[in-house]
């Protein structure tokens, strides 16, 4: 659909776009990315014609376009400049007819039944069909924006060159512009090239992304081949992180701020815990970043609040969520800043433990009830889901742990929870093996991602020992706990 | 949509025809309808009609239409709402030219009272063409900030040749400054016949880039975008327009506001485009400029105002009530 070939140019004599040659076919989403001035504009008005290439050529349908004539260029290719503007008013509705311009010919142009139709579907697909009547300027900037990209739409043409479709655009715009663009694309095989500033979305709603760092191509590929941390880190002398999207097969990035917020040697200790009627909790100063399986806010967060509650052996498990969120209200805890778990255990019974590492300090605390203790490789032979009976374990550690050395903390911390149930001769009651924990244990690994930066946490890092030696030796206490207490 | 267009022709075709037959009756002669086509009746008044009131009512309808035309395109090509006919100095270079002659006591044997009406043409011509030229040789483009800033530079500098001749001038000061201040009495048919085929020519330019106009309101690339040769637009446009200007200045002098405020009061009271806006400014400039004649030479009868004050003073105050109405809906 559109090839440009080995395109150079600019304003005076400095090129500011060299030599960038790319391809895109019918039916396709091409984002253009890079950073402030590095040529995106100045290539997109290269593309469609308002500015001449030095060298290069620039094809739609094999054809060049200096060969085809404005008005013939116009019904196949739409351009929508960054900035929009017009000094009289105008009614929605006249400024979309406009993009009805190139077909319309003859001395006295006659509006036909198609270009009404046009204009209409173009109002509908970006949801400005109700202000038809209304002036421009009495309308927001979004909806100003969306009334041109509708003029756009009108051209009724295959290609689409957009500069920055979805500025002064709030989410649910941004999204319904690009919702729509990429259905127009994938069902009727509209081809468009669009200009992004934020990465996101380029990469959500592009097939293939363009990166540009100083007039030239930097990376071109799917998203996933162009969304790399270090590459945009690099092109945009920007400091970013990226992540999965949690829907989609399309990578996102965070900004990482360079501010060092004054939170100079704060850390946690064991007097940061608080205990209540029927809950223990840890309350620290800020947030820790967690990873967790809790009840309340569980996966990967910053919370600044850990609790673990005692509930009755008749707690009914189906309004457990509302239920839990109720509780942490009441107890006048912040639900967004709070992870809670829960156990049948007495909670005042917690066996808590501070130790002292090269890198810090590591606290573990431990509840265990183990009436429903299991050997997860016979786990299979039993059919009844049983909830009563819980091991729930905290790390939290004074230290800066990466995403692996998480992952791999919740593992040591598994290993030596297992092992302090083969040390108590824990058993499964069915198969009569030791057991290795029970059907609902739970598992929190915090850290005050301060001080000494921790890569790994496997069992024989610094970290990992103290996890393993910690959380063994907790957990074998608890247990020790609970079977006086079932004595009694 | 269709009714609104219905009642903005039909109410402007109405304000001319009742201005035409105001202009044309009222005088101090007072004439009746009766005697348009009927010799007998009243001889006397009969010539007055045909040789003095006709030709200087449809002569200021032509002024009128030419100035608010071509401000309304101006306007929209420069996409700048203080832009009017004489924003590109063609004007000034017609009042040059005009001034000139008296000035220099020029008359060409054989064309005698043409000579004003020529040389201010030449005049106009003449700075039309080098205003472009100047304008390309800075941006190949014609964006309009180079063309409003060369118009700028081209009227200032003629205007200042315009004071030198005013202050050099003796005894021809009263008739320059009248000219100045535009008038369109005792011209007689003959200007009339010069202004028409201008009128034609320059209207039927801007009409043909009625559409062009509309889509270049959304900017020089945006308008290439969609197709428009802007090139060939602006130079048709800026011709077009120059052509009215030049031709209305060289047989009237410079007559303000017409060509300034009509567009903007028609484009208020119906719409911006283009389409509509030409013909409508078209009629309504005409219609000003004969109710602005007939006051200018009634009111203080016998004697007569310069018609340029009058159409400030009469427009003025309507278009503030106009900007007021329209605002605070």
């Amino acid at each position: 659909m559109l090839k440009v070939e080995q395109i150079s140019g600019g304003y005076h004599q400095t090129p500011i776009v060299r030599d960038i040659s790319f391809l895109v076919n019918k039916g396709e989403f091409l984002g253009i990315l890079g950073p402030n001035g590095c040529g995106k504009s100045t290539l997109i008005k290269m593309i469609s014609g308002i500015l001449k290439p030095t060298s290069g050529k620039v094809l739609i349908d094999g054809i060049p376009i200096e060969k085809l004539n404005p008005r013939q260029l116009a019904k196949k290719m739409t351009v929508l400049p960054q900035m929009q503007s017009n000094t009289f008013s105008t009614t929605v509705r006249e400024t979309v007819e406009i993009g009805r311009y190139p077909h319309q010919s003859g001395f006295f142009s006659s509006w036909s039944e198609e270009d009404e139709e046009a204009v209409i579907k173009a109002m509908e697909l970006t949801d400005v069909l109700k202000y038809q009547d209304t002036n421009l300027e009495f309308l927001s900037g979004g909806e100003r924006q969306r009334v041109f990209i509708a003029q756009a739409l009108a051209q009724s043409s295959e290609l689409l060159l957009l500069d920055e479709p979805t500025n002064y655009l709030d989410i649910a715009h941004q999204k319904q512009i690009l919702d729509m663009i990429r259905k127009e694309v994938t069902e009727h095989g509209l081809t468009v090239v669009s200009v992004f500033h934020d990465i996101n979305l380029a990469s959500l709603y592009c097939d293939h992304l363009l990166l540009m760092e100083a007039g030239s191509v930097k990376a071109y590929g799917e998203p996933h081949e162009v969304i790399i941390e270090q590459q945009i880190m690099d092109v945009y002398e920007a400091r970013i992180s990226t992540q999965a999207h949690p829907e989609q097969p399309k990578p996102q990035m965070a900004i990482l701020p360079d501010f060092e917020e004054q939170r100079k040697e704060k850390s946690v200790s064991l007097s940061n815990i608080q205990k209540g009627e029927d809950y223990i909790a840890f309350i620290a100063e800020f947030p820790l970043k967690v990873l967790s399986s809790a009840v309340h806010n569980a996966g990967l967060g910053w919370y600044a609040t850990f609790i673990n509650r005692t509930v009755p052996q008749e707690y009914d498990i189906e309004n457990v969520k509302t239920e839990f969120l109720q509780y942490i209200i009441e107890k006048g805890f912040s639900p967004t800043n709070t992870v809670g778990m829960m156990t049948a255990v007495d909670t005042k019974k917690a066996v808590m433990k501070e130790y002292l590492a090269p890198f810090g300090s590591l606290i573990v605390i431990v509840t265990a009830g183990i009436g429903g203790a299991i050997d997860v490789s016979h786990a299979y032979e039993r059919t009844a889901y049983q909830t009563i009976g819980t091991i729930n374990t905290w790390v939290i550690i004074n230290g800066k742990l990466s995403e692996e050395a998480f992952v791999q903390g919740m593992m040591t911390a598994t290993e030596a929870k297992s092992k302090a149930l083969q040390t108590e001769k824990v058993m499964d009651k069915l198969s009569n093996t030791i057991a290795t924990g029970t059907p609902t244990d739970s598992l929190l690994v915090a850290a005050t991602q301060q001080g000494e930066f921790m890569q790994y946490a496997g069992p024989l890092t610094e970290v990992g020992k103290m996890i393993g030696k910690g959380v063994y030796e907790a957990t074998v206490e608890a247990i020790q706990i609970y079977k006086r207490e079932m004595e009694r | 949509m269709k009714k609104k267009l219905l009642l903005a022709y039909s109410s402007s075709i109405f304000l001319l025809l009742i201005s035409f037959w105001f202009g044309v009756s009222i005088g101090s002669v007072d004439i009746p309808l009766s005697s348009l086509w009927n010799e007998e009746i009243n001889p006397r008044a009969f010539s007055i009609l045909w040789n003095i009131r006709m030709p200087r009512v449809i002569l200021a309808g032509f002024v009128g239409a030419s100035l608010a035309i071509a401000g309304a395109a101006f306007q929209g090509l420069l996409r700048n709402p203080l832009a009017d006919p004489y924003t590109i100095g063609v004007s000034s270079g017609a009042s040059v030219g005009a001034i000139s002659t008296i000035f220099f006591g020029i008359s060409i044997p054989f064309i005698g009272s043409y000579t004003i009406a020529i040389f201010g043409m030449l005049g106009a011509f003449i700075t039309l063409i080098t205003v472009l030229i100047f304008a390309r040789l800075i941006d190949r483009s014609l964006k309009m900030e180079t063309l409003i800033l060369t118009g700028v530079i081209f009227s200032s500098f003629l205007a200042s040749c315009i004071s030198l001749l005013t202050a050099l001038s003796h005894e021809e000061l009263k008739p320059i400054v009248g000219w100045l201040l535009g008038s369109v009495a005792m011209r007689g048919w003959s200007y009339v016949n010069i202004l028409f085929p201008f009128l034609l020519i320059g209207s039927f330019i801007l009409w043909l880039n009625r559409r062009e106009l509309n889509v270049m309101m959304y900017g020089d690339d945006r308008a290439t975008a969609l197709g428009v040769n802007v090139k060939r637009s602006k130079y048709a446009i800026l011709i077009g327009g120059s052509v009215l200007t030049g031709a209305a200045v060289s047989v009237s002098g410079t007559i303000g506001f017409v060509g300034l405020v009509v567009p903007h009061m028609t484009r208020m009271v119906w719409g911006t485009d283009h389409r509509h806006l030409l013909p409508l400014s078209f009629m309504n400039g005409a219609s000003l400029l004969i109710i602005c004649d007939l006051i200018s030479r009634t009111i203080v009868a016998p004697e007569e105002l310069p018609i340029g004050v009058i159409t400030a003073f009469i427009g003025a105050p309507v278009f503030a009530y106009i900007f007021y109405k329209q605002r605070r809906k």
